[in-house]
């Protein structure tokens, strides 16, 4: 809709291969889809996201930088958007593909929204919560992430944007894999 | 004549405030209007001053309670042209036309029998309809719509026949705004034997309604959608429909005799008021309504009207932005796309701006399935919206295109 882009105090860290969010969408959807390959939670993690955001001070900055981790993260081909990988919200909606390597002990987690907010802030809980352990996943405390980036009012119930709900979905399935 | 905004406004203390750093914008009148001081005023002395149980004491505060509660329910009846006791209390639209389908469709609808609704209906006059109809073994039909979101009369002609025991419709749409020529389909539908309902939950708030002059059996509104409390509704019912249906609750109130064996009813309305109901939230819509008709209504409808105008012209001056529901006859809301970006992502970006927008399908999944999108972003306007706020909301989109 706009070329303008943002003027960005420093760059945005890029956690996946490619750089074209068009190209990169196209050959998701039509190459197969490979959850290894989001690095996110290992390349950038949650805390370099939180230093990000630290440096960013106006309201504009931080949601530009959210749409652009959400523009960023690979979304999952449309095969992959089941009802059993759906989860719900009033305003938008989300998906979550989760496949777990237990001779690593690792979890790993792509999501898709069809809202660019939910979707980069999805980015973010993927910053936190991909790649670890899944009693790690299990026991992060999520809010206070939140809380500390500033962002806790997105995973409110009263939201309705899914995000709350996927992230109760992504540490049940923590819980039973560490159990 | 023309509404002074300013003193208006004065009237309407929640609008005087700042969000997210900005003087805030609400543009979500469709979801809640807000309330007038009068209104606040009358919730304070109420329970200040006279709170008690209506239509029981023996003492000074209930026959105060029940006089307010009772004159509320007279205002009310005189405000849609009814008689008092056609007026009864309900949480809001919803339990209203749900009243209609749990006491009259579940009742009388069979086999082969058809409910007629439209496309644009909100889901509160969807599901209930469509759970009458599971019940009963009726099936239920809907009028589509024309390109630019109005009803299909021709459609709703043909669909309209001898099987059609229920005929309920939207006075206005809520997601799309558009005004729907209720009285001419009502005629229609009462010829053909049906009975007729109306949810005026969207109307009620702009225009005078007068269900006399409708011909309506049911007109269904809600408080809170006409500057009054949450939680109280309206349900109107023309006397013989009324006194044709059996109770929707049972208990306290609405009897008039009970033993172990058997109960008799009271007589209307407070058949079909069972428990303590919501004295408060009447008086309260009461106060409204009375603060309403102080009002030069003309000159609120024009300025309204006014509101839209500027709102749509801006709107296809607006690179990018699509109108959904471009009808000739609208309530003052304005609902659109903007290229290529989902309307929640809008929606949180021009709260972000102080502009209170609702994103989103508005209750009507079947309404959005048809016009093929998810939701769309929608500004409803009230009486106390400026022109200023109009520009404001399309500043706000400028500034929000720039983010996808």
């Amino acid at each position: 809709m706009s070329d303008v882009r943002h003027q960005a105090q420093r760059p945005i860290p890029f956690f996946c291969f490619a750089s074209d969010i068009q190209r990169a969408t196209t050959e998701f959807n039509d190459v197969q889809f490979d959850i290894h390959s989001i690095k996110l939670g290992q390349d950038v993690t949650a805390e370099d996201i939180a230093e990000d955001l630290e440096f960013l001070d106006d309201w504009e900055e931080r949601y530009r930088y959210i749409i652009d981790l959400g523009k960023q993260l690979p979304g999952l081909p449309d095969t992959l958007k089941t009802e059993d990988r759906f989860v719900r919200g009033c305003q938008s909606q989300v998906w979550l593909e989760t496949d777990y390597d237990s001779e690593a002990d690792t979890l790993y987690l792509a999501v898709d929204s069809d809202a660019l907010i939910v979707k980069g802030l999805a980015a973010i809980v993927l910053s936190a919560l991909n790649r670890q352990s899944p009693q790690a996943v299990r026991d992060y405390d999520m809010d206070a992430f939140f809380d500390r980036i500033d962002l806790l009012g997105h995973l409110s119930p009263t939201r309705g944007n899914g995000l709350r709900a996927m992230v109760a979905k992504i540490k049940q399935q923590a819980g039973q894999l560490a159990a | 004549m023309s509404v002074d905004i300013n003193a208006l406004r004065a009237q309407f203390p929640i609008l005087d405030q700042q969000v997210n750093g900005k003087p805030l914008v609400y543009l979500d009148n469709g979801a809640t209007t807000q309330k007038p001081v009068a209104v606040l005023d009358a919730l304070q002395n109420y329970y200040r001053g006279v709170n008690s149980n209506v239509h029981r004491g023996a003492h000074h505060l209930s026959d105060q309670a029940t006089g307010q509660f009772e004159g509320a329910r007279q205002t009310v009846a005189d405000f849609l042209n009814a008689s008092r006791e056609e007026i009864l209390w309900t949480k809001g639209t919803t339990e209203s036309i749900n009243m209609v389908a749990q006491c009259v469709a579940r009742e009388r609808l069979q086999t082969g029998d058809e409910v007629l609704i439209a496309t644009s209906e909100h889901h509160a006059n969807i599901v209930p309809w469509q759970q009458a109809c599971a019940a009963t073994g009726a099936s239920l039909k809907v009028i589509p719509l024309r390109e630019d979101c109005s009803l299909d009369q021709d459609a709703f002609e043909q669909l309209l026949n001898d099987k059609t025991r229920i005929f309920a419709i939207g006075h206005a749409s809520n997601a799309l705004g558009t005004l729907n020529p209720v009285k001419d389909m009502i005629a229609k539908a009462k010829a053909a034997g049906a009975i007729t309902l109306v949810d005026g939950a969207q109307a009620v708030g702009h225009f005078p309604v007068d269900v006399k002059a409708l011909d309506v059996d049911f007109y269904a509104f809600s408080g809170h959608k006409l500057f009054g409390p949450t939680g109280i509704g309206v349900l109107y019912g023309r006397r013989e429909q009324l006194e044709a249906m059996p109770p929707y609750q049972t208990g306290g109130e609405m009897i008039e005799t009970v033993s172990f064996e058997k109960s008799t009813w009271n007589q209307l309305p407070y058949k079909f008021e069972a428990g303590t109901p919501n004295i408060a939230g009447a008086i309260g819509l009461a106060a409204a309504i009375q603060w309403l008709n102080g009002q030069d209504r003309g000159a609120l409808l024009a300025h309204e009207d006014a509101l839209l105008k500027r709102a749509t012209a801006l709107a296809e001056a607006c690179d990018g932005l699509k109108i959904i529901g471009t009808a000739a006859s609208k309530v003052s809301v304005l609902s659109f796309l903007l290229d290529g970006a989902h309307p929640a992502d809008v929606g949180m970006l021009l709260d972000k701006q102080g502009v209170a927008v609702r994103t989103g399908h508005h209750c009507t999944m079947p309404l959005m399935d048809s016009l093929g999108i998810p939701g769309t972003v929608r500004a409803s306007f009230s009486i106390y919206n400026t022109l200023d706020e109009v520009d404001r909301l399309f500043q706000a989109l400028e500034k929000v295109k720039t983010f996808l």
